[in-house]
Parts: structure tokens; sequence; C-alpha cells
């Protein structure tokens, strides 16, 4: 399979009166192209700001890339010209947001926000920007798509809305869809639909797909491959039937336990103790030491290299794993 | 609101003989006038506001003498059946001259206020969107002009440019440019951060395109505000430096002119000069309280 992004030790900084502070710190993954990469991990580890490194939708942040690279089909999108970067922004590469409530401008009728990206990328006419526009509704399953064309974004529910945004992110056939936490907002019974009609979209279109979210659920129904992140760097990467079935890194272990169970009885959901640590005083080693269970003493001083594991496609960034796998025991 | 109710609201209002079924366009503009006609003391300088664009449309039709038009029998002349206003100095009917001066006030003050709105508002939007270099240079400059009282700048460009209307208008734009500036840009700093503008972003969407189609739109609101409330202030100052002389020649029908021809006789005619200042007070109190009637309708954090 042939790879459609890498991500190879992408660093985004933070300017910060204090100095500046690392929301990334070296990522490295990549994305086949008709496949979906689920991206893991609690609030504040850097997931989003990922998301917007590689669409470098930076600008007007404090944050800023320094360092690494961002290879779409084998060309560097951090060294593109602003204008070179914009033609790929929703054209090869589009975005779909947490809040569907705030990503249509409330002023302009739907219709107008879905033909914008197709005049500027197809170059189509009015008229024909709005068949396709329309075209697109029905396809994300609106029911009567030429009037919510008139409509504006406060007519329509969450779930709605967020069927427009997902018109409107593939109306130019993207070929890598980077969804940050898009079914968030929703409620259950619409998160369920999202889901399945992003399922669909993408395997008719053979596109890859950035699934970033915090909920497991959602990895399991939809990815295919699965990255977690712990304090901006990858920790642990595998195939997702694997990472259920057998999390390497303790971290993966946490997150994996504190999500309940049905058929089983407990009183209290299992947590990872402790929080994340903060950016600007990171642990000098691992930087989940002070929170593992398993922390070593060599844990505490430097910091594990992410490498191969346990079979096929699987990284871990763990000592006791990397040792375990030395000595050829099971993990952990 | 959904259209059911709009509509409900809109026919409950007592304008039932507009047929109320495409409310679906109409809502947000019925939602405004019910919120600004539910302040009174607004509509009712609204109204004020209306009579006055009126009076400066017809003004010519409904004079009742020739303004410029001397009475060398009734020179300083009070108020009577006849000069329902009083005569000037020259016998000239004060009440027609104050007609014809409103189109001429008004006039000043719009065109002076809309170039100031103008180039205001693109400053401001350049300002907030991209901010760095660009932000500090407009900003410090506004600052500048900031610094200097608003009626010794205009004076200092009259002087510069020469006296007469046109240049009233342009110093009179000059001075309010800053403050639309920074009012936008204050506006624009928080609308590009929003997350509709992000999304357009990440559609490719050009700079050009996210300000005009989705940054201004939002600024709408507090533009229409200031002008209104500007407005005001334009009279004062247009009429303020025709006082001074450097505005409107004592021919022309200017309200300031009016005062400051009137001024001389102040202690014999007082009326020469009552009409005229009662009627820029009036002005410029109704357009303020429009604007803060505007300011309220329009703010859509305000229920009700």
């Amino acid at each position: 399979m042939n790879k459609l992004l890498e991500v190879e030790g992408l660093k985004t900084e933070f300017k910060r009166a204090g100095g500046n502070v690392m929301a990334v710190a070296g990522l490295d993954f990549h994305i086949n192209s008709g496949e979906v990469l689920g991206l893991v991990g609690e609030s504040g580890c850097g997931k989003s700001v990922t998301s917007l490194s590689i669409m470098r939708l930076l600008k007007g942040t404090p944050g800023q890339n320094a360092g690494g690279h961002v290879k779409f089909e084998g060309k560097d999108l951090l060294r593109l010209s602003e204008n070179e970067m914009r033609k790929v922004r929703g054209k090869e590469l589009a975005m779909i947001f947490q809040e569907p409530m705030t990503s249509l401008n409330p002023v302009l009728r739907i219709g107008k926000q879905i033909e914008e990206p197709i005049r500027l990328h197809l170059g189509f006419n009015k008229a024909k920007a709005r068949e396709h526009a329309v075209h697109m509704l029905q396809l994300v399953g609106i029911p009567r798509a030429s009037e919510v064309m008139n409509d504006y974004p406060h007519q329509l529910s969450g779930g709605m809305r967020q069927r427009v945004m997902i018109a409107m992110a593939m109306s130019c056939h993207p070929k890598l869809l980077i969804a940050d936490e898009p079914t968030t907002a929703l409620d259950v019974t619409i998160q369920a639909q999202i889901l399945d009609l992003m399922k669909r979209l993408k395997e008719e279109r053979s596109m890859g797909m950035l699934l970033i979210t915090h909920d497991l659920g959602v990895v399991a129904e939809m990815c295919d491959r699965v990255v977690v992140m712990y304090a901006g760097r990858v920790v642990e990467e595998a195939p997702v039937k694997e990472l259920f079935a057998n999390p390497q890194h303790p971290y993966t272990q946490g997150l994996i336990r504190s999500v309940p169970k049905l058929r089983q009885k407990v009183k209290r959901l299992e947590s990872i103790p402790g929080n994340v640590p903060d950016l600007s005083h990171m642990p000098q080693g691992c930087k989940f030491a002070p929170r593992c269970a398993h922390v070593m003493p060599e844990c505490m001083t430097t910091e594990p290299e992410l490498l191969a594991v346990g079979g096929e496609g699987r990284k871990s960034r763990c000592w006791l794993t990397q040792q375990s796998e030395q000595k050829g025991g099971s993990a952990v | 609101m959904s259209q059911q109710s709009t509509a409900a609201a809109n026919s409950s209002q007592g304008s039932g003989q507009q047929p109320a079924a495409p409310a679906k366009r109409k809502s947000a503009t019925a939602e405004f006038l019910r919120k600004f006609s539910k302040q009174k003391v607004s509509l009712v300088a609204g109204i004020f506001i209306i009579l006055l664009v009126l009076v400066a449309i017809f003004g010519p039709y409904i004079t009742p003498y020739d303004p410029s038009a001397p009475d060398y029998d009734a020179l300083l002349a009070g108020p009577s059946a006849k000069h329902w206003a009083g005569t000037d100095e020259y016998g000239r009917d004060i009440l027609s001259r104050l007609i014809e001066g409103t189109r001429l006030s008004l006039a000043v003050s719009l065109s002076a206020v809309l170039i100031a709105a103008f180039f205001g508002t693109i400053l401001g939007l350049l300002s907030g969107y991209y901010g760095k270099w660009l932000d500090r240079l407009i900003m410090r400059g506004s600052d500048v002009m900031f610094s200097f009282p608003d009626i010794l700048l205009a004076i200092g460009i009259v002087a510069i440019l020469g006296p007469g209307l046109t240049n009233v208008v342009i110093a009179v734009a000059v001075f309010g440019i800053p403050s639309f500036a920074r009012m936008i840009r204050s506006v624009t700093l928080s609308a590009k951060e929003t997350l509709f503008v992000e999304a357009a972003r990440s559609m490719g969407a050009k700079d050009r395109r996210i300000i005009w189609r989705h940054i201004f739109p939002e600024t709408l609101p507090s533009v229409i505000v200031n002008v209104t409330m500007k407005i005001g202030g334009a009279i004062l100052a247009a009429s303020s430096l025709s006082f001074l002389g450097m505005g409107a020649k004592p021919t022309e029908p200017d309200w300031g002119a009016m005062l400051s021809m009137g001024r001389d006789y102040l202690s014999i005619a007082p009326h020469v000069v009552y009409f005229p200042g009662l009627i820029i007070f009036l002005t410029v109190l109704a357009f303020n309280l429009v604007g803060d009637g505007l300011q309220d309708a329009l703010d859509p954090k305000m229920k009700n």
C-alpha cells in the first residue's frame, strides 16, 4: 500500500512569555490511501494541534511549526508557499471540525457556503456549482437538499449541520479527510449516523482519513490503525484489533481499562491517576512515568524511543515493553 | 425562532395588512424592527430623523420664502405669524433658511461620516486580520490622530486645504477614520477567531474572501451603529467649523454659519441664534438616541 500522508518528526511549539512550549514534540506516523487512522489521546495531548499543523492553519495562533516534515503524496506540505498550500486545502486535504454549531457562518446561506470551495477549486460556474452542491447534500443524506441550500445554519439541527460540513469537505473529492472529533458535539444516535455516513463515503471514494478522537468506541468502529498520543508524542501505534486485544503501552492499557464494559458490574470506573503533565514542566524521562503503575528507575531519566514491538505494524514507546520484547516474553 | 412564531409576531404587531407568509427572509428584519420599536425614545428620535430627511429632500418646495431673499422691512424681526422663526440681519426668513440648511447639514455630515466609515472599516479589517506590523502601523497612526482634540485637527486640515464645505467634509471625515478603524479592528479580532473562519480557511479560501465574506458581515452592526452615533458629532463639527468661518460661506444657509452670523446680534435679537442652535441640538440628540436604540436592537445578546 502506498503512503498517502507521512508525518515525520513533526514539531509544533507555542510561543509563551516564559519561553516556548512544545505542544507536538516529534510526531511520526503515516496514513495509507483508503485507510482510516485513529489519533487517540486525552484532552490537551496535542491531537488538534497536530491536525492544524498538517493543514497549516496555525497562522493567527501563537503556534508555529518547529521542524519535521508532512509529506502528502511525496510533497512536503510544510515547504509549500502559502498560495500553493491554499490550493491543497479543501481540494486534496479537507477537514471537518468538532463543533458543527459554530463552523458554519451564521449569516450566509448553506448553499453559498458549499458553493464556495466548489467554485474555488473545481472552477465551476454558478449554475454548475449549485448543482454539484445539491448533489453533495443529497450524498450526505440531507432530505430536501435543494431547499436546504436556501436555509441559514440556525435553521438546521446539529446533526444536519455536521452533514453539511461533511458535504462541504467532500465536495472537491479530497484524498484525505481530517476529522477532528467530528461526533463529540452530537448526541449518540446522531453520532452513529454520522459515523456510518463517513464510513460509507470513505469506502465509496477510497479516501484516506485521519480521525481524531478521544472516544475509543468510535475508534473501534471506524479505524484500521490507531496511533495513541500522549503529551505531544506517539506512545503506541497498532492495528485496531490488536490494540484492543493486546495493548502494549501502559497508557493505552489504562485508556482501555477506563472504558466501561457491557455485562460487567463495577462499582467504580478505573481511571489513570494524575493529570497530563504541564507542557512547560515536562518530566525528564518518559512523559508518562509519573502516572505509570509499572514505572522503573530508567523511566525517570531517559525517554524511550518509539520502537517496533510484538507483531506486524506495532510500535511502542516504553522501556518495559521493549525489555520484555528482548527477553522474548509477553509484555507487562 | 421558528417560521410560524415569527409570522405570528409579525401579525400581532398590528401590521396585519402585509401577508406574513414569506417570513423566512423577513424574520431578521422583522425581529430588528420589533426590538427597535420597543425603545420609545429612539423610535421618536428615528421619526424626527425621517422628517429631517424628508425636509432635506423636499426643502426647496416647502420653504415659505426664498431663503436668500432679503426683506428690508423686517430686519431682525422676532418670531411672528409672518415669519415663524423671525428674520436675520438682512431680513431673510430664518425658517426658510433652516429648511434649506437641512439639506446642507445632512449632506455634509452624512458624506463625511460615510467616507470615514469606508476608510475606517477597511483599515480596521486589515489591521485586525493581518496584525503584526500593519496593525501596529495603523493603530499607532490612529493613536496620533486621537491625541489631537477632534476640532483642532479639523481646523488644522481646513487651514491647510482652505475654507469651504468640501474641505469641511474632508476634515470631518479624516478625524472620524481612527475611531472606526479601532472599533472595526476589535470586532475583526474576535471574528477571525471563530470556527467558521477557520473552516473557511481549511477549505482553501483566500484572505480577501475571508475578510469580505466572513468577517465584514460580522462588523456591519458596529459600523451601522457607529455611523449613526458619529453623524451627530459630524453635524456639530461641521457647524463648529462654519461657525468659526472655515466652512460654509455666509451666503449659504448652513446651520453653523447662521449661528455664527447671529452671534453679533445676540443681545438685540436672540431668536437669530436660538432657532439654529435648537435645530442643531435636536438633530444631534436624535442621531445619538437612534444610535443607542440601534445598538440595543442589533446586539444579539440583548433579548427583548
